[in-house]
């Protein structure tokens, strides 16, 4: 087979690089509602009807958007095969609160209307707040570290090997605070999507929630940005590199400096695009909020969502994971992808498969438009949860 | 003995993979019997038809949502402990699971919404459609799994490429159309089709006893009779032995499971029953049917089938290969560029690079294999052969309660057939005893898959040993232990859930009775 030959080796691999930032921002955008609906249920919902409410908001979609999850470790795996197996095990413990927490999700949504008992019910509100938070939290966390650098290095055989990564280093200053940026960003997604399909006072508070979020979200994003420039060191490569050469992580050279991290804003000025429409997305979020438009919250949210992951992806392109320990193990754009072939054959599955995946779920979530039904939930008819 | 971060990190797969596989089969099976169902129900415009989906799709759900839980730790538990394996084979292994994702999945979880919610947001043919791609999708996932664990037991259109590293793919189609992951494929989805008929029948044989439902009971035994009893009979008679010949390590499998020592001349004996010795190498008090597991094996009468003993003499061979191969690798690696390579290294490699993998098996040992001692190398050559009491009394467990299965689903078949469903309390009595026997033989099915695949991760391309991440032990034991416990947890409380739902019964349907009832449908039933 040379039909791949038709897609250059670099160009693939700039595209997929692109593909991994959409998976990224449509699994925040979609799941991400979803994990601040999580969060937001103890807060926003006080008796028992208001939280079916709240939970009916997102129990015929969060299936479908959990996918997004899903596909992501996928995609990854096939066309950033390095980077799955250098992050997720680097990050071990961090995964294994992430999953334990999203375990603890499908069958809250599902179990916690199955019975009357009022300690069950509050006991699955605070199992599906926990795969809320969790999750938000701690990928946010991964991603302030990411930016700081990753303790790992290959041997000759390219065996990864880690020094130090518990979950108590992860969760360092910096990485706090892409945390909360993270969490505050999706509670700011839930609440705009809260406010879309409920009414009453389930859709006041998240309106105030949701208004007062993305101002926070402005603020740490802002904050996380100023830190960045001034106190965390970006990685650059300095050795001569093949673009379209085999994915070999060992055959370059990568320096640690500081303000990298912002060079390519300079090299490239439309890139700063990323950063405002973070900023930009928030803003207007929280005007609209304040101005009752539902969908118009809920598009800058996600407006905001994809200028936030943009920056990082845009900050350091084209390293994508970078080690402290022996910085020329980072891993970039172009020596930690699939092969040729392999990225070729997934972007014309991707090609072949996402307009239908957006086609149906765009019909889907027409069928299901509109606001929850208090009363049928109340009198137990519909098939809620 | 203390258990390293190998052997942890193989208890937490087996573990996560056989707790996953428990939801699996009934979501397999019972999607395809909820579409059936509403297919009846749109075509006759009969209510009861509808009430049944609505009911088995309760039961549906609360088992579904544990597998989607339970799913996620399996899309990224190779990342998190077996880092070199996806690091080594990413480039073909990752492929299948996005395009699960992406050609499956998706499709299953976006409609699995609608199924539940959209009863008055659709048309009826409309949620029919649902219902069916519900069931489509969740059956395409299994084959793009399988896809992946096929070319784990049988890894074609693959070349190791020394410059990255890594196995990499040279012809997707191989991968696709992989005999083994198609001989997988078609076993395990009809195993799902079983394991869902035997729990549809073996829960209307309750409320048979019970007098109550008995409408909805007759007709959801029926439905699960007759399309349980064509599955059963394609579990067996398309077994996943058809794919056992396919390379070496599948061929040894064979001979595991058969506790097959030594090789016999063609047609070879079916050993019925016995006691196998993994220290002796030998099958005690062996009961043989002459000629049975050459016919059954290679469907000829002539065609030798080899045993343990040769199969490891040939294994030796290979890890001589295997020895020379990484020597000329390091070479190739040493030498930078492609231009700096020794051409005799170039040349050694491409003769025995196919046998890397059975060198990397003496890592066990030694960390550099060209080390190895001829003792190590012998030893390292026994290593290919996996657990054979295992493999031969879980195999002979899964076959016999296979059979079990055609006899049992036939029987009610023929019951529903005379309409005498409710003649027999014993049976119905036995109907519900049987429940949990599917999920005993789809869990020794994947036993045998996979204890036989052992040492290797991928056979003959990367032994388990080599796989594994450089993780702590106490790390693993840490998230080991929490998987148990919430699995556990989690497992009572959705056992706790289906008996409730079951003991509660189909909600009444109101609905009114549909306008279309074309009586030559209506008068079928």
């Amino acid at each position: 087979m040379i039909l791949h030959t038709l897609i250059d080796y670099d160009t693939l691999r700039v595209i997929w690089w692109l593909l991994l930032g959409v998976l990224l921002i449509g699994f925040a955008l979609m799941d991400g509602f979803d994990l601040g609906t999580g969060m937001l249920l103890p807060f926003v919902a006080k008796t028992d009807i208001e939280r079916r409410v709240v939970i009916n908001a997102v129990g015929p979609v969060w299936e479908g958007n959990q996918v997004w999850l899903i596909l992501g470790g996928g995609a990854i795996f096939a066309a950033w095969p390095a980077l799955y197996a250098v992050s997720f095990s680097g990050f071990y413990l961090a995964m294994f609160a992430i999953l334990f927490a999203l375990i603890l999700r499908p069958v809250g949504f599902k179990y916690r209307s199955k019975r009357e008992s009022a300690a069950w019910r509050s006991a699955w509100d605070w199992a599906l707040f926990i795969g809320g938070f969790v999750p938000a939290l701690v990928m946010g966390v991964a991603v302030g570290n990411v930016l700081q650098g990753v303790p790992f290095h290959f041997n000759d055989e390219l065996r990864i090997f880690y020094d130090g990564t518990t979950l108590f280093e992860l969760l360092n200053p910096y990485g706090i605070l892409a945390g909360l940026v993270s969490v505050a960003m999706l509670v700011m997604h839930g609440a705009a999507w809260l406010v879309l399909k409920t009414e009453g006072p389930v859709a006041e508070r998240s309106r105030a929630v949701g208004s007062m979020a993305a101002l926070v979200t402005i603020v740490l994003f802002v904050l996380g940005g100023v830190w960045l420039y001034a106190g965390i060191n970006g990685y650059r490569i300095t050795s001569a590199f093949v673009v379209d050469g085999p994915s070999n992580p060992l055959a370059k050279t990568v320096e640690v400096a500081p303000h990298v991290w912002f060079a390519n804003y300079a090299a490239h000025p439309w890139m700063i695009a990323g950063p405002v429409l973070g900023l930009a997305g928030a803003a207007l979020a929280f005007v609209l909020f304040r101005a009752r438009s539902e969908i118009g919250a809920l598009l800058m949210s996600s407006l905001s969502i994809f200028g936030i992951i943009s920056t990082v992806g845009l900050s350091m392109f084209p390293i994508i994971l970078p080690s402290t320990v022996d910085p020329r193990s980072s891993l970039t754009v172009w020596d930690s992808s699939s092969s040729h072939m392999t990225l070729f054959i997934m972007l014309i599955v991707a090609l072949v498969f996402v307009p239908i995946v957006v086609a149906y779920t765009s019909f889907v979530y027409k069928v299901l438009w509109g606001k929850v039904d208090q009363g049928s939930i109340a009198d137990g008819s519909g098939h809620a949860y | 003995m203390a258990l390293d971060t190998l052997d942890l990190s193989r208890l937490q797969f087996a573990m996560t993979a056989l707790y996953h596989f428990l939801f699996v089969p009934l979501t397999l099976g019972l999607s395809v019997l909820l579409a059936i169902m509403e297919t009846v129900y749109v075509m006759t415009g009969r209510t009861i038809w509808r009430q049944m989906t609505k009911f088995w799709g309760t039961l549906f759900g609360i088992n579904f949502v544990v597998g989607v839980a339970t799913g996620l730790v399996m899309e990224f538990q190779f990342g998190m402990n077996w880092s070199y394996y996806s690091l080594y084979v990413g480039d073909i292994f990752g492929a299948p699971l996005a395009i699960e994702g992406l050609m499956a999945f998706f499709l299953e979880a976006t409609f699995v919404g609608l199924f539940f919610f959209g009863w008055d947001k659709l048309s009826k043919v409309g949620h029919l459609i649902a219902t069916w791609c519900v069931a489509i999708g969740s059956n395409l996932s299994a084959l793009w799994i399988l896809v992946a664990n096929g070319w784990m037991q049988n890894p074609v259109g693959a070349v190791f490429n020394p410059q990255t590293m890594r196995m990499e793919v040279s012809n997707f189609f191989d991968v696709v159309m992989n005999p083994v992951a198609q001989a997988k494929f078609v076993h395990t989805v009809s195993a799902g089709y079983v394991t869902a008929s035997i729990f549809v029948l073996g829960v209307s044989a309750w409320y048979l006893l019970k007098g109550r439902n008995t409408d909805l009971a007759k007709r959801s035994m029926t439905v699960a009779a007759s399309f349980g009893l064509a599955a059963s009979l394609s579990v067996v008679v398309l077994g996943d032995e058809s794919g056992y010949l396919a390379t070496e390590h599948q061929k040894m499998k064979l001979a595991a499971i058969e506790g097959m020592w030594e090789t016999e001349p063609a047609p070879a004996a079916f050993t019925l029953i016995g006691l196998p010795s993994q220290s002796e190498r030998e099958t005690h008090f062996a009961v043989r049917i002459p000629w049975a597991l050459g016919l059954i094996a290679t469907r000829s009468l002539d065609t030798q089938i080899p045993g343990i003993e040769e199969l490891v003499g040939k294994a030796e061979g290979r890890i001589h290969n295997g020895i020379k191969a990484f020597d000329a690798l390091q070479q190739i690696r040493a030498a930078g560029n492609s231009a700096a390579i020794p051409p005799a290294a170039q040349q050694t490699f491409e003769e025995n690079g196919h046998d890397l993998g059975y060198a990397l098996l003496l890592k066990r040992y030694v960390n550099d294999p060209r080390q190895a001692t001829a003792e190590q190398i012998k030893q390292a050559a026994w290593d290919t052969v996996p657990s054979v009491p295992t493999l031969f009394w879980s195999f002979r467990l899964m076959v016999g309660l296979g059979f079990f299965f055609i006899l049992f689903l036939a029987t009610f078949f023929v019951l529903s057939a005379r309409r005498k469903l409710d003649r027999y309390p014993l049976l119905l009595r036995l109907a519900v005893l049987v429940i949990p026997l599917p999920w005993l033989a789809a869990e020794l099915g994947w036993v045998v898959a996979e204890v036989g695949r052992q040492p290797w991760n991928i056979e003959g391309v990367l032994p388990t040993v080599a796989g594994v991440s450089s993780l702590g032990a106490t790390t693993v034991l840490a998230t080991l232990v929490g998987f148990v416990t919430i699995y556990s947890v989690l497992f009572i409380i959705e056992m706790t859930l289906m008996v409730r739902a079951i003991r509660k019964g189909p909600e009444p349907d109101e609905g009114p009775e549909a306008e279309l009832i074309p009586h030559a449908f209506a008068g079928a039933e």
